[in-house]
């Protein structure tokens, strides 16, 4: 299949390397486990393969069958076409990570273009070229700002309000490091203000969302200047879609912002490939891990891009480097690169505003029925937690019914909270599937 | 012609796309959270098309021609997966549907699991691991809490061959244990030697590369491997290099307790320009309590009626999550299609192919290059790219000449413990005639390097940029076109 | 390949000029030159810090490598070149002049046996070259 020798070729390719037989290249692997007989099932063509791929995928009921009001980090959003058109350029998704500048000049300038807007939609001086997802970049923060303070700092403060899974992500990273995660226990109710007691000058960082996990948008001003007071640095996971209408991080003090880019033209596709967003401060720069892309000329004077600070990265310094990352999301990093200058400057205000209109409509509409109430009155973007009369887990059973996705049952992660539900509502939701789900959810709250 | 910056396409009022009018009454927007002003690109579909597709010339891939990275297996990535990755049943999936409604993407995920096992030799396998290097986290941090589980806290210390990937070290710093580097004993494979003196109660475990960084099969692995498991360490298998083993051996059987795969490597899905990768873990029997959660599994068995359900499970003792929701599922369709096309025998039919043209090559080049390593290769082989009698060229020259030849040059100066490497992976996808000419490219550069070698000092020369001023780059630092340059009016 | 007879050495090719109870710290011209063009210098020591012989005091990059400067004597950092992460280059144009990077009041001053002498090091750095 993709094997390309004939027997001929075989044949004479075993006797240039002056073997007689295939088997004669395998001496060194120990005979007594040489050639096991794989349990594996036999071969397929490409059209038996995309049949049983295609039986697989119809099991599965899409965001296309169903009406979406899920999210809780994962959006269900518009991707115009161009986006996959371009991520289909063989030429970007089967070339390598670009280490010969010269034959690599395509993928180093988008990603030096998308590093361009991702410090303007942040608001932030440099970003770079991605990490895995959402979780890992925050993951990512705890040792860059643990790196910054030469190990002397080892506090770090979690707000609760982090997303779940980027929280048990952190954890998992720091299992072998001497940091200490604070701040897990706050009231949710109390918003960020309850986490200024847990900072002192002991602490590396200081991790918020934005929106939080709960949808809601606080002003984080003070949160960055009592950080800052004490020494410490903040960290600001972002959606990037609601930074469009919102002050971006960079305004109100942050010194790292993260992200979930997945809003920015990529497929759910059931969890991944996602984008992880990564932008920080000039003074931090080299104290970030990932690629870099950054300008230079060429010995024929034409400008030209090059992955740069490379030496600080893990294939020099090794066990010094402070991450072992070494791929970062590039095709993701395009995909959001062509979303965001297709959109641009008035698109993406468009879309957000169209997310923030349609949630709003949404949470008033639910907020009207009897037995249900929003669970917080902070200002929010698109997604809003709903105090619900029966278990989220029940509710959503009787919306699966009607063909409507539910929101996140919050009960999964919070205790006490099986009653509320977090909702998401997109662009990609028309006011009829809005007014659908309210009269589902009245019924529910009837019988 | 240098392509322009997005920043510098745009000029105001240009729209890609469009959205619907709001359907619903319009909220107020909180005015002291309101963002003023939004330094973004203003641009119509067609120029960001011709902007991308003018880009993607300047980039040279699989498609176009041969890709000889060492260790990073460079294969043909087959159009079919492209097709099924993108099937609407998988891509319009969100993450955090019941499991009632994604049976078909738990049972892909569940086979998966299984046909990793099979092809490893393990007992478990998560999907989780984004890449590589973060499938070698999860591995290191399963060792870790295998000895915390046993009570064995001191053992912390690592044995990293000096010819493995600069991962390995730094995921060992990543979860807090001490790295001890061993040397290669002059065969390539690990000295044995001085792994016994490291064979004490401190050891974790050891993580070898297999075949390691210069193509060579370890003739000592079982032997290594006796020495770390009666010392009571774990022995973690760096999956790398994975494509020159499938049906030919299985690391689990050759002791490997915990091992990464890399689904980009060898199960053809797309490097995509620098990811996304995907890296699956397998362990032994006595490692599966402690991966990440979750696991796809058969939750209730099924029936003649009815079929099985698949869901998640949490080991006992898992080390918690590594990445959000299940890992890089796209990944995982285009890597599942590669296996099922292949089968047991066409994947053993892979990795002899892959090893048949490594070794094929060095039969073509190795009296033109100084080979440091003489033996039988595997999937690929490491040359030394200086002669003598011309002291002035480097591997790196050699490297930029390539690309006048229309090749994309192998890895070079890795690994560490070869001077000036030429590290050369052909993969199994490249015909004879492929590999014959790659082979006359590299010999008329060593000649070239002999008679004019100021052709290769100052190459390249046919690519659409000459040799970058680096040290500028990193003295510089100009790593975004700024804010001010996405407002400006166009001139 | 400059080696200055009045300096100690390290085999990591450090070198240091005492002056009375105080040591001057620096890499030599055979490493600036091993490392190439130096984009970068951080000191990673304060004034007032207690360091230990071998503990790291700053960081070099050049493009394509990365290296830790170890210090050859324990003591306490009395300066910092603060000037020389600005101007990193001056690490290649300057090894033994500008470019030094802690001075340090030396806890044990008998350490310095332990050093290489200029001949010494000129025959290390002879060997390494190989």
């Amino acid at each position: 299949m993709f094997v390309p020798h004939t027997v001929e070729d075989r044949e004479a390719m075993l006797q240039a390397i002056g073997v007689k037989r295939m088997e004669d290249l395998f001496q060194d692997v120990p005979a007594q486990y040489r050639f096991p007989q794989l349990d594996l099932p036999p071969a397929l063509t490409e059209m038996e393969a995309l049949q049983e791929l295609r039986e697989i995928a119809s099991v599965n009921e899409t965001t296309q069958d169903l009406v979406c009001f899920l999210g809780a980090g994962a959006y269900n959003h518009y991707v115009p076409a161009a986006v996959d058109s371009i991520l289909r350029r063989g030429e970007f998704y089967t070339a390598y990570t670009p280490y010969q500048p010269e034959v690599s000049q395509g993928t180093l300038q988008a990603i030096f273009d998308y590093q361009s807007l991702i410090t303007a939609l942040t608001g932030m001086d440099v970003s770079n070229a991605s990490h895995y997802d959402g979780a890992t970049a925050v993951a990512e923060a705890v040792s860059m700002a643990y790196a910054n303070f030469r190990g002397k700092r080892t506090k770090v403060v979690l707000s609760p309000a982090l997303h779940p899974q980027y929280r048990q992500v952190v954890h998992t990273y720091n299992i072998g490091t001497p940091i200490q995660l604070v701040g897990e226990d706050i009231d949710l109710m109390a918003g960020p203000e309850a986490l200024l007691p847990y900072i002192d000058n002991n602490t590396a960082l200081v991790i918020v969302q934005y929106p939080d996990f709960f949808g809601r948008i606080y002003d984080y001003t003070k949160l960055a200047e009592a950080a800052h007071g004490a020494g410490a640095l903040l960290s600001v996971a972002v959606n990037p879609l609601a930074l469009a209408i919102f002050t971006p991080p960079g305004q109100f003090g942050a010194d790292i912002v993260t992200g979930e880019g997945q809003p920015l033209g990529i497929p759910l596709s059931y969890g991944g490939p996602y984008l992880g967003i990564f932008a920080t401060k000039q003074e931090y720069v080299r104290k970030m891990a990932g690629r870099l892309v950054g300008e230079t000329v060429d010995n024929r004077g034409q400008r030209a891009y090059v992955l740069t600070l490379t030496a600080r990265e893990q294939h020099i310094r090794r066990e010094k480097a402070t991450s072992n990352i070494c791929t970062n999301q590039g095709l993701m990093a395009l995909a959001s690169t062509v979303y965001m200058s297709l959109l641009g400057k008035e698109g993406l205000r468009e879309v957000a505003e169209l997310n923030y209109h349609k949630a709003h409509y949404a949470a008033q509409q639910i907020a009207a029925l009897p037995g249900y109430s929003l669970w917080s009155d902070a200002p929010f973007f698109n997604e809003f937690a709903v105090r619900c009369p029966k278990q989220v887990s029940e509710i959503n059973a009787h919306l699966l019914d009607h063909d409507i996705l539910g929101g996140y049952d919050l009960g999964q992660d919070y205790q006490g909270m099986e009653n509320v539900m977090l909702v998401a509502v997109t662009e990609m939701n028309s006011r009829e599937e809005i007014d659908l789900l309210v009269d589902v959810l009245s019924e529910v709250s009837h019988d | 012609m240098t392509e322009p910056l997005l920043c510098e396409l745009s000029a105001p009022g240009r729209r890609g796309v469009r959205f619907p009018q709001p359907d619903v009454p319009l909220a107020e927007l909180p005015r002291n959270l309101r963002r003023e002003r939004l330094p973004m690109p203003e641009l119509s579909e067609v120029d960001v098309v011709r902007h991308f597709t003018r880009l993607s010339k300047l980039n040279y891939c699989i498609d176009e021609g041969m890709y000889p990275l060492g260790s990073c297996t460079m294969k043909y990535n087959p159009k079919i997966n492209e097709e099924t990755a993108r099937l609407p049943g998988f891509a319009n999936l969100h993450p955090l549907q019941p499991i009632e409604t994604v049976q078909g993407a738990l049972i892909l995920m569940y086979e998966l699991q299984e046909m990793l096992k099979e092809i490893g030799g393990f007992a478990g396998v998560t999907l989780q691991p984004a890449a590589g290097a973060q499938g070698e986290l999860t591995g290191v941090l399963i060792i870790r809490a295998y000895h915390k589980s046993r009570g064995d806290l001191q053992r912390t210390k690592i044995l990293i061959p000096d010819s493995a990937h600069g991962t390995n070290p730094a995921t060992s710093a990543m979860s807090g244990m001490q790295v001890v580097e061993i040397p290669s004993d002059a065969r390539g494979n690990v000295d044995l030697n001085a792994l016994r003196q490291h064979c004490d109660n401190t050891l974790a475990g050891l993580m070898l590369t297999n075949p390691n960084t210069l193509g060579l099969f370890d003739e000592n692995v079982l032997e290594a491997a006796r020495l770390v498991h009666e010392a009571g360490g774990l022995m973690y298998g760096d999956g790398a290099n994975l494509n020159a083993l499938m049906g030919i051996v299985r690391p689990g059987d050759l002791g490997i307790d915990v091992m990464h795969f890399n689904l980009h490597k060898t199960f053809s899905t797309p490097h995509g320009g620098g990811g996304p990768g995907s890296g699956p873990v397998g362990v032994a029997a006595h490692l599966v309590d402690f991966l990440p959660a979750p696991i796809v599994d058969i939750i209730e068995e099924g029936d003649e009626e009815t079929a099985p359900l698949y869901g998640f499970v949490t080991p006992s003792k898992t080390i918690g999550k590594v990445k959000s929701f299940m890992g890089q599922f796209g990944m995982m369709v285009r890597a599942y299609t590669y296996i099922r096309m292949h089968g047991p025998d066409g994947l053993r039919a892979v990795s002899e192919a892959a090893v048949l043209n490594a070794n094929y090559l060095l039969s073509k080049l190795r009296h033109h290059y100084h080979l440091p390593y003489d033996r039988i290769c595997m999937h690929e082989f490491v040359l030394e790219g200086v002669w003598p009698d011309v002291p002035e060229v480097h591997a790196l020259d050699i490297a930029k000449r390539m690309m006048d030849y229309g090749l994309h040059p192998p890895t070079n100066y890795f690994p560490l413990i070869v001077h000036e490497a030429l590290m050369i992976e052909p993969t199994e996808t490249e015909s004879k005639q492929s590999l014959d000419n790659f082979a006359n490219v590299l010999i008329k550069i060593a000649e070239e390097a002999h008679t004019q070698p100021e052709l290769l000092k100052s190459a390249p020369h046919i690519t659409p940029v000459g040799r970058l001023d680096e040290v500028k780059a990193a003295k510089e630092l100009v790593l975004c076109c700024g804010v001010d340059a996405l407002e400006a009016q166009p001139a | 390949m400059n080696i200055p007879s009045d300096l100690k050495y390290t085999p990591n090719d450090e070198w240091i000029r005492v002056e009375g109870n105080t040591g001057v710290v620096g890499i030599t011209d055979f490493a600036q030159d091993q490392l190439s063009d130096i984009v970068y210098v951080e000191i990673v020591v304060s004034v007032g810090d207690m360091v230990n012989k071998g503990d790291a005091c700053a960081t070099l990059e050049s493009v394509k490598a990365a290296a830790d400067v170890y210090m050859p004597v324990s003591g306490k950092i009395i300066a910092i070149n603060e000037a020389l992460p600005d101007t990193p280059e001056v690490v290649n144009s300057d090894p033994y002049g500008n470019a030094w990077m802690v001075k340090v009041e030396m806890s044990n001053p008998g350490e310095l046996n332990d050093l290489l002498d200029a001949a010494a090091y000129e025959k290390h750095v002879q060997e390494k070259s190989g």
